[in-house]
């Protein structure tokens, strides 16, 4: 495409055309403000809505103003972003979404990330000069994984996009009309009676505090308070390439050392790893995989193909969006579940202590595993395997309570023994990881044979959907990745209407990037490349473990030996393996 | 075989039909054939007459015989005594009530004499469910002509150099939307028919697709012709029941006689129009929220660019015009393009309807050459203010348009003068105020629509309306200060420059232009506490003269909060604190003794 | 309904369907044609003033006569010269024709519609018409 030429402030640039405004703008190196717009390039997020008016410029010919984030720019256009009209219009506009917001921002979740607040002090706002005083007010929506607070939604509609356009999971959309207009589910039923995979996306995009986790960090200083209590922490291998962020560590830092120092700080008995868990989920999948592939080998066409079943976002997706296919996914429990069961079985019986006495804390980079954590079939007698998960998020907040300045801290290491690992558990963290990790043990189990190169540089990347074709010693598997669940409803699709591209095996992680851009990470604001950064320090990670295989882990050999016989047996039947339910939801 | 010589028509439209029109027309039937006339007199039900104020009618042709208000119990006079005897039934006749005299032969009436009626040329003339009366009267002839003697670009050259141009509000030239539509190539495309009529009390598209459905129908094919588009889609609010019905009727008889559908009169050209109701959403006849709102989701604009011709319906070419437009095509094709364009201003061709309401003798349906005054249509075929009281303002443009005022009186009608004076040409709704309508009052009612039709997408609109209207609420309620007008203005401005559709940017012009019109009366409630249209309760005292107080106690005993006190025969007092100000005593009072101040 | 198959058959339905709004559209433009009312009250009928109607509206069909229109009236009050017809051109008083057989509404129809010639039978007015 041709270039275009664009006077932005009496300053001249070229863009190519089809550019918006704002582009332009860029290239000027003029920083025009925005509120609702949100380009994530990489992951199919675009908010374009152009609903908050507050990045709208005067453009010569034009009778009104223009929003610059979604207004193309045409050749010869002459704009101006600093005029006493715009300047007027902006703070008019920005007075008018803060005349209807609550004002509770010292108590607000979203303080000291709220977009909205970094522009009302960018903009200098110092008096709300609107006389009007009606609010709007909302009734609060809270399920387990997240808040909505609709008194503070500014209709960004960033939120729906991603609900429908990148996650296609089509949760929420705008009701109501006028001053009463705002983001909801249908017939306003409350968000844990819809088909909301408690992915929380949304959260990670919401500039302000409508939409949070639902913090358990309370919980969690409660437990570790209580004397009684033997509290067992395991992280996940997200966390760790991200935590740093929190304390102004660049993206893509690795902290894993002194995340664990800080957690034994903070009082955890004993400091596990959901790596260790997901080297065992591994065995069981890969065993799983590899006894499908001969059933499927011997002509049992439906035995493939198996799908990954880490993400409890996407577990509720398939459970409520392909009830058809409820029997493909494996029945392998995800990681931190897996490290529930053993936490609360073996490890208790280690400690001779009975599971009530153990509070299990999971750190984790999501949502919806505070969801997967509360899940019925995950307890024992009404005590759950996995009592509290926070998110990296609340991780953060958690250590800053307790006055800790992580990055001065030491590097120390996991406990033992769920706290051993390999650089094939870390990698889980990453779209492609979970499938690399399987292939890497099924390859040399089916060939025993030891693997020529560990790293599968053909199942990494970031692009939505993924095909590669995976030589395991002469046979050919088809491996399909797909990360964001709109990628994933395309996959699906595509296997349930007969498999054309006969795919054997397929991962699917519920966020962008995987669990390295889930919602319980630091906020990105927009910056896919921090996600990215994150997924090159866990690639990192895994190339400087010793071991890389889950199957060499020592501590996975002698939990098998001691304790659950062989993968796929009954005892790792009963711990380790999980069904799914059809959900018939709106 | 009947060789009629006398046609009964009755007004079949929503108003009147609503007023036992239906019922007229049965008794009507059953009398004529009590008279053994069945096979001279046609008694038949056809769209709006437009003399709404005086519903239901009933015209008498072909001696033009107009009788108002009529009732089902007047059928049988009617048949005995003006078709068996020959004579008029007097009583019915319309009175004219400057000269109050009977005028008998409707074309001799103010109300029609200065009309021009294009779009509504078949609107009361013809059967609507009839598609044979329609062809009777040209109907589908331009379709014909167009399909087997003209190119898509010789229609659409017509169509430009007719001049003829949005009749929905924008105003925006309709040849050169249908040339852009044209030109924009996909594998399908769409005819829109915009009929999300929403101003209040406007009811022109309505009564078009009431009153002649096939017009529209017809416009719709040639449009899809000249655009290369198989598929019409009319979107039609759901609380237009009659319209739908008669429109429905229009569609499956023109597919029966082969003027819709595959192959329409053997020429190769495949057309065919479905049906979308519309939820009532003012917002909704926004282009692009109605593009959305038949997509099946929320009815809410987007940003233009992209216009609908370029991606719109299923991101499809799509051309969107409203009903009134389309009427107007049939008969350009056939009349051509130099007789519409010789009618109207320089740059406003044609004819325009307007819905005339509010305090005018005459509420009803008119259509008028471009051009003509605020006057003429107020006075001449309004018939001017109701009961001898001084005329204010009129509305024009519904909610998104301005008042203007006496001043306005003599201001030709057409779509650049009426930006000129802050309001706006909209759907065509006129709503006529008098002396006693309050003008911030007025503002206020139309911010209030606004507020709530607003879809509540952009800030501006959202949050915006509702600020205005709050500020206008503290000024008639007596609560209002200076700086209030100050803020006024300026979210006026910024609304009117930063919302993304229609909706918003016109959405305070009442507040603008009355505020430049009436700044007077905006200084009166804020300065001196006082609603000089004596309209604002709480800026109202009714007070009782103790010198024409005779103490009858009428006033005490309509009071409903007993605020009124006093001795018979003695001069009475209202207790302030307890009055409401319903205006019960001030009604009831036969001595002139209340005052509102 | 059968299809209409091309531009020509539409306009043949034309034709065949114009009568329907034909005397409407002839009352847009009322006080430009020739009116001839016909007394159809209850003396007229019984008198045959329906079939003498009847044969005016034919026969001015197949003639093609656009310029003047058939309706009817109520009694004029000439009941001892039923069947009557009153006759209007433009611009001129009304005349009115008594014992109107066909021969006379034909001859009333070549005479006096077409070439504007009064023809005998004619009975003095008495009475104001419809319109005064």
């Amino acid at each position: 495409m041709s270039d275009i030429k664009v006077v932005i402030d009496n300053k001249e640039v070229l863009v190519p055309s089809g550019s918006t405004i704002l582009d332009a703008t860029k290239k000027a190196g003029v920083h025009v403000p925005t509120l609702c717009h949100l380009d994530l390039h990489d992951t199919k997020m675009v908010n374009q809505a152009a609903s908050c008016r507050v990045c709208v410029v005067e453009v010569d010919g034009r009778r009104n103003l223009a929003p610059s984030c979604a207004t193309p720019a045409t050749n010869g256009m002459v704009v101006r972003t600093n005029s006493m009209r715009v300047l007027e219009a902006r703070k008019t506009v920005l007075e008018l979404l803060i005349s209807d917001h609550p004002k509770d921002c010292l108590s607000c979740a979203k303080a000291g990330e709220c977009e909205l607040q970094d522009l009302a002090e960018r903009c200098g706002l110092r008096q709300i000069g609107i006389t009007g005083d009606a609010q709007s007010t909302y009734k609060k929506d809270i399920t387990r994984s997240l808040i909505r607070d609709m008194d503070k939604c500014i209709m960004c509609r960033r939120c729906e996009t991603m609900c429908n356009t990148v996650q296609e999971v089509g949760a929420l959309s705008g009701i109501n009309r006028g001053f009463n207009a705002v983001i909801s589910p249908a017939f306003e039923l409350p968000m844990g009676e819809t088909v909301c995979t408690h992915c929380g996306q949304c959260v990670a995009v919401c500039p302000t505090g409508a939409l949070t986790e639902n913090d358990a960090t309370w919980e969690v200083v409660q437990a570790l308070a209580d004397p009684e209590k033997v509290v067992v922490v395991q992280t996940a291998p997200a966390v760790r390439v991200a935590i740093g962020e929190e304390f102004g560590r660049e993206p893509g830092s690795i902290v894993t050392g002194q995340m664990v120092t800080a957690l034994r700080q903070l009082g955890f008995d004993h400091v596990f790893d959901t790596d260790f868990a997901a080297d065992l989920t591994i065995l069981e999948e890969g065993t799983e995989l590899l006894g499908r592939l001969e059933a499927f080998l011997g002509g049992d066409a439906k035995a493939l193909p198996i799908l990954t079943s880490c993400c409890p976002a996407w577990v509720n997706f398939i459970e409520s969006q392909f009830p058809e296919l409820i029997d493909i996914p494996s029945t392998a429990k995800s990681p931190q579940q897996m490290f529930g069961a053993i936490a609360k079985t073996y490890f208790a019986e280690k400690l001779n202590i009975p599971r009530e006495k153990m509070v299990v804390v999971s750190v984790m980079p999501c949502l919806a595993k505070k969801y997967e954590a509360t899940r019925k079939e995950f307890s024992v007698d009404g005590n759950p395997d996995i009592d509290i998960v926070i998110s990296t998020r609340e991780l953060g907040q958690l250590i800053k309570h307790a006055n800790i300045e992580l990055t001065a801290l030491e590097e120390t290491e996991f406990d033992n023994p769920l706290g051993m690992s390999t650089g094939a558990g870390v990698i889980f963290g990453t779209t492609g990881g979970v499938i690399e990790a399987a292939v890497r043990t099924a390859y040399e189990v089916y060939t025993k044979k030891p693997l020529p190169k560990i790293d599968f540089e053909e199942l990494r990347g970031f692009e939505g959907v993924r095909v590669a074709a995976v030589d395991v010693d002469g046979l050919m598997l088809n491996i399909g990745i797909a990360h964001g669940l709109g990628n994933a409803r395309a996959l699906l699709t595509e296997v349930r209407d007969g498999n054309p591209r006969n795919l054997h095996a397929i991962e699917v992680m519920a966020c962008p990037g995987g669990c390295i851009g889930g919602a319980g990470q630091p906020y990105h604001h927009g910056n896919s490349d921090i996600i990215k950064k994150r997924q090159a320090a866990i690639y990192q990670i895994d190339k400087d473990m010793p071991i890389r295989k889950s199957h060499e882990n020592p501590a996975i050999t002698e939990i098998y030996e001691a304790y659950l016989g062989k993968p796929m047996g009954e005892l790792s039947h009963k711990l380790l393996h999980t069904h799914y339910h059809i959900k018939d939801k709106v | 075989m009947a060789n009629y010589t006398m046609h009964m028509l009755v007004c079949s439209g929503t108003g009147c039909k609503s007023a036992e029109s239906d019922l007229i027309t049965a008794n009507l039937e059953k009398y004529v054939a009590e008279a053994n006339m069945t096979d001279e007199v046609q008694v038949l039900k056809t769209g709006c007459f437009g003399f709404c104020e005086k519903g239901p009618v009933v015209k008498i042709l072909p001696d033009n015989t107009f009788y108002v208000q009529v009732t089902p119990d007047d059928a049988e006079e009617i048949v005995n005594e003006h078709i068996i005897k020959g004579r008029k039934v007097e009583r019915l006749l319309f009175v004219d009530p400057k000269t109050e005299k009977m005028v008998s032969d409707s074309k001799k009436m103010d109300f029609y004499k200065k009309q021009l009626r294009i779009a509504l040329r078949n609107c009361g003339l013809i059967d609507p469910d009839n598609i044979d009366e329609y062809i009777a009267r040209d109907g589908y002839h331009a379709l014909g002509m167009a399909l087997t003697e003209m190119t898509p670009q010789d229609v659409i050259k017509v169509v430009k150099d007719s001049g003829l141009r949005g009749r929905g509000g924008g105003g925006f030239p309709t040849g050169l939307k249908w040339e852009i539509a044209s030109k924009n190539d996909a594998d399908q495309k769409y005819v829109v028919c915009n009929a999300d009529e929403g101003d209040p009390g406007a009811f022109m598209d309505r009564s078009i697709l009431e009153g002649d459905p096939h017009s529209v129908v017809e416009a719709m094919a040639i449009c899809g012709y000249s655009m290369g588009a198989t598929i019409g889609k009319v979107y039609i609010r759901a609380e237009y029941p009659l319209a739908i019905k008669r429109l429905e009727k229009a569609i499956e008889d023109a597919r029966e006689y082969g003027l819709l559908g595959k192959d329409i009169m053997g020429t190769g050209f495949d057309f065919d129009i479905e049906l979308t109701f519309g939820a009532g959403a003012f917002v909704c006849g926004e282009e692009t929220a109605l593009i959305h709102s038949m997509e099946g989701e929320r009815g809410e604009p987007t940003t233009k660019p992209p216009f609908p011709a370029e991606s719109g319906y299923w991101g499809k070419p799509t051309n969107v015009n409203n009903v009134e437009t389309f009427a107007n095509v049939p008969v350009i094709l056939l009349k051509g393009a130099d007789w519409f364009s010789s009618i109207g201003s320089e740059k406003s061709k044609g004819t325009k309807v307007f819905a005339l309401a509010g305090k005018i003798n005459n509420v009803g349906l008119i259509e008028v050459p471009m051009g003509t005054t605020l006057r003429e249509v107020i006075y001449d075929i309004g018939g001017g203010i109701k009961d001898g009281k001084k005329f204010k303002a009129v509305q024009t443009g519904g909610p998104s348009g301005g008042c203007l005022t006496v001043d306005d009186l003599d201001t030709p009608i057409d779509y650049e003068n009426l930006i000129a004076k802050g309001s706006m040409m909209g759907s065509g709704g006129m709503i006529v105020m008098d002396e006693d309508d309050c003008m911030p009052a007025v503002a206020k009612f139309y911010l209030e629509f606004t507020e709530e039709e607003s879809c509540g997408k952009c800030t501006p609109c959202r949050v915006g309306t509702k600020r205005l209207s709050e500020l206008l609420e503290l000024i008639t309620d007596g609560k209002g200060k200076m700086e209030h007008l100050d803020e006024l203005k300026r979210l006026s401005r910024v609304i009117k420059d930063t919302a993304l559709c229609g909706l918003g940017q016109t959405a305070p012009n009442p507040v603008l232009s009355t505020m430049e019109a009436f700044w007077d009366e905006y200084i009166a409630h804020i300065k001196d506490g006082r609603c000089p249209a004596g309209q604002c309760t709480n800026l109202l005292q009714y007070i009782i003269s103790e010198a024409k107080c005779v103490g009858c106690t009428a006033c005490v005993r309509v009071c409903p909060t007993n605020a009124i006190t006093g001795t018979v025969k003695k001069p009475h007092v209202i207790d302030q604190a307890k009055c409401i100000k319903c205006g019960a005593c001030y009604d009831k009072c036969k001595f002139e003794a209340i005052s509102k101040q | 309904m059968a299809k209409i198959k091309s531009f020509e058959e539409l306009k043949k339905i034309k034709d065949q369907v114009q009568s329907k709004v034909g005397l409407r559209e002839k009352g847009e433009n009322i006080d430009n044609l020739i009116q001839i009312r016909v007394a159809m009250a209850t003396c007229g009928i019984a008198s045959g003033a329906r079939e003498i109607m009847n044969y005016m509206i034919d026969e001015m069909t197949s003639q093609g006569i656009e310029n003047a229109v058939v309706t009817q009236t109520g009694c004029m009050g000439y009941c001892y010269a039923e069947p009557t017809i009153e006759v209007t051109t433009p611009g001129k008083e009304p005349v009115i024709y008594g014992d109107v057989t066909k021969e006379k509404a034909k001859e009333i129809i070549d005479e006096h519609v077409i070439k504007g010639e009064l023809v005998d039978g004619i009975i003095p007015m008495t009475h104001k018409t419809i319109d005064q």
